[in-house]
């Protein structure tokens, strides 16, 4: 019986071809926007976790509080001991520390005269230990632009864009002028090594990064950091390990009377990217549920004019001695099979389109060029398993409800007045 | 060959809602159908021959009165048995032949088969048996559209027949063909007929189908007015 329906579905192009289009259309459009907003989202977790918040983050509470103010004045101290005891407890992942500081960037001339001069933002990284992984995580080594990594103590290393705002080449020294954790003013000659680029326009507009030994010797912040960062060994954030770690962590220091006592956020809770996933993912149901509902009603009237032009046919089957519920039944095989095949077709399309924007990406970098945000420059889709499966949810369950909507008819109505209608 | 009651009817009425008020379109019809017979029932439009065949297929239900088709009582099979009778029993041939029309030949012959359940070797055995009875092999695959009218008929007979039902109901089986294609169906169905003993019970007033009937059953505003046998 199913290879006289398909024969049915194949050879019958007006019964097939419509709802196939239709459901292969609707289930591109659905695997593409969430291949897409995916592929957005996790680039948007991944360079915030590479860039700023890591998996989990470590600062004092008064920091903590006013991290945007970049308060290294309440920096962690002692901080050799702290990785010591995280490493213990968590060995599942990868501490390292880093210091975020503001101040002055200048370049002098020949003779020592100011060449040029702007704000820059530093960010200092354990670049000499490998165990930081620092290096990988930042891709900073595919990113270089000019010259090379800092390889070095008394080296600095600038984005790209602002190496050329300052003009300033490899080899070249530059200033910085800032104050220390105490407050006292500090300047510090480095050795640009070179230039990176870091993919998002906020980091991309002034950051420049040295070694944070440079730095604690430079901030007066001796054992001290403002942040420690820890990153799951796979490199993959797990908000429910990440929440249960910060937990088990912040329990110890609960009842602390220590002003100054750590506390660890997960990347999640900190710059509103919990609120704004959640939106995403209620975004993306609600976007699923419209789909559905508005596929449905195309292919409910689809098979409603389908129906009416099969109405002689039903009526034939009937008289050959066909159950009205055995023709619903078959109507509902015709559309699971037209909605496996136009499921199938849809899905390969949007992998596909969503491959191309995996690999091409879509450039942004000139609309959020002032963003103050951590942001990928250009988004981009991911094919990822789910995709293969996601399409099949609204393809193959609208085609069913519309035709179970528009077969309704066929199943309520008396036989001899269904038969009646059927104009044999 | 034994006779035996295959129908049975007994005040069978059958009324239509019209307008908020029921409308009579059978009205007390008693009639006794054997086993074997080539009959029909003959009447003007209007005067309840379809609703009467339609009500001996199964297809539609009796107002009041009891309608005995094959040992089964009509008012009280459930559609789904209703069906089963219809399945295996009762063969159906129309005025338009009512192919469908994306299947060949023999798909559409095979259908009835398919519901049946049977498998692939007595499917295919059957349906080329029931094309050759008709005289249709060679048209096995082709599809509807490149039949004539005649062809195409017989596909329909071939179709009711292929189950070995016992009733074959025929509503103005001949309407849409020509005299000639007329008389080759009728011969084709009487052979069945004497053939089989399969019973064949026309809905017709047409003058070609009336002179192979061995039984007509005139109906007049839903009352059987004569019923003449004749010897065939």
């Amino acid at each position: 019986m199913i290879r006289f329906i398909i024969k049915g579905i194949v050879r019958d192009k007006s019964k097939s071809l419509i709802p196939i289009a239709v459901i292969s259309v609707g289930v591109m459009v659905t695997v593409l926007m969430f291949g897409f907003l995916k592929g957005v989202f996790s680039d948007v977790i991944n360079q915030n976790a590479r860039l700023d918040t890591g998996h989990v983050k470590i600062m004092t509470k008064p920091y903590a509080e006013n991290k945007e103010q970049l308060p290294n004045d309440l920096a962690l101290l002692d901080i050799r001991e702290l990785i010591d005891s995280l490493n213990q407890n968590f060995p599942e992942m990868i501490w390292t520390p880093r210091i975020k500081f503001g101040g002055i960037m200048d370049v002098p001339d020949n003779f020592g005269n100011t060449k040029s001069q702007g704000p820059g933002m530093g960010l200092a990284l354990a670049l000499f230990d490998k165990d930081s992984k620092e290096l990988e995580r930042l891709k900073l080594s595919e990113s270089v632009e000019k010259g090379s990594l800092p390889n070095k103590k008394g080296q600095i290393l600038l984005s790209d864009n602002y190496a050329n705002k300052l003009n300033i080449n490899p080899g070249e020294t530059i200033t910085f002028f800032g104050s220390t954790m105490e407050g006292s003013m500090v300047f510090q000659n480095y050795e640009m090594s070179g230039t990176v680029r870091f993919g998002s326009p906020l980091m991309d507009k002034s950051t420049f990064i040295i070694d944070i030994l440079d730095a604690q010797i430079m901030l007066d912040m001796n054992n001290g950091s403002g942040e420690i960062l820890g990153y799951f060994k796979n490199n993959k954030y797990d908000d429910k390990r990440a929440l249960t770690i910060a937990k088990k962590f912040n329990s110890k220091y609960i009842s602390s009377s220590d002003e100054y006592a750590p506390v660890m956020v997960t990347l999640k809770d900190q710059n509103d990217l919990r609120a704004s996933l959640e939106m995403g993912d209620a975004f993306s149901g609600v976007f699923l549920f419209v789909f559905i509902i508005a596929m449905s009603l195309v292919l409910w009237n689809t098979g409603l004019i389908g129906g009416l032009r099969r109405y002689n046919e039903f009526g034939i089957r009937l008289a050959i001695g066909e159950s009205k519920s055995n023709i619903f039944r078959i109507l509902l095989v015709e559309a699971s099979v037209i909605g496996i095949i136009g499921s199938l077709i849809g899905t390969s399309l949007g992998i596909l389109f969503c491959y191309y924007l995996q690999e091409v990406g879509i450039d942004i970098s000139k609309d959020i060029a002032n963003s103050t945000i951590i942001m990928p420059s250009v988004m981009r889709a991911y094919v990822t398993s789910d995709l293969f499966y996601i399409g099949f949810i609204p393809g193959l369950f609208s085609m069913l409800f519309g035709t179970a909507l528009s077969g309704r008819g066929i199943y309520k109505r008396e036989t001899a007045r269904l038969f009646k209608e059927l104009e044999v | 060959m034994k006779k035996e009651t295959i129908i049975k009817l007994k005040n069978l009425t059958k009324n239509y809602p019209v307008a908020g008020r029921d409308f009579p379109v059978l009205k007390g019809i008693n009639l006794s159908i054997n086993s074997s017979e080539f009959l029909g029932i003959i009447g003007p439009s209007g005067s309840g021959k379809t609703t009467l065949l339609n009500i001996i297929g199964s297809l539609d239900k009796p107002t009041n009165g009891e309608v005995n088709v094959l040992n089964k009582e009509i008012k009280s099979l459930n559609h789904k048995d209703a069906a089963e009778l219809r399945n295996f029993h009762i063969g159906f041939i129309f005025q338009v032949f009512n192919l469908l029309p994306v299947y060949t030949v023999f798909e559409n012959v095979e259908f009835a088969l398919l519901l049946q359940k049977n498998t692939t070797k007595q499917r295919k055995n059957a349906v080329m048996e029931a094309l050759e009875w008709v005289g249709l092999t060679e048209h096995a695959n082709k599809k509807p559209d490149k039949l004539s009218g005649g062809e195409s008929q017989r596909v329909a007979i071939a179709r009711a027949m292929v189950k070995s039902p016992k009733l074959v109901l025929a509503d103005e089986p001949t309407a849409n063909l020509d005299a000639e294609n007329a008389h080759a169906i009728l011969k084709t169905m009487k052979k069945l007929n004497k053939e089989l003993g399969t019973t064949f019970l026309f809905s017709t007033h047409d003058e070609k189908v009336m002179g192979y009937l061995d039984r007509k059953i005139f109906l007049r505003d839903g009352i059987v007015e004569k019923d003449e046998k004749y010897k065939s």
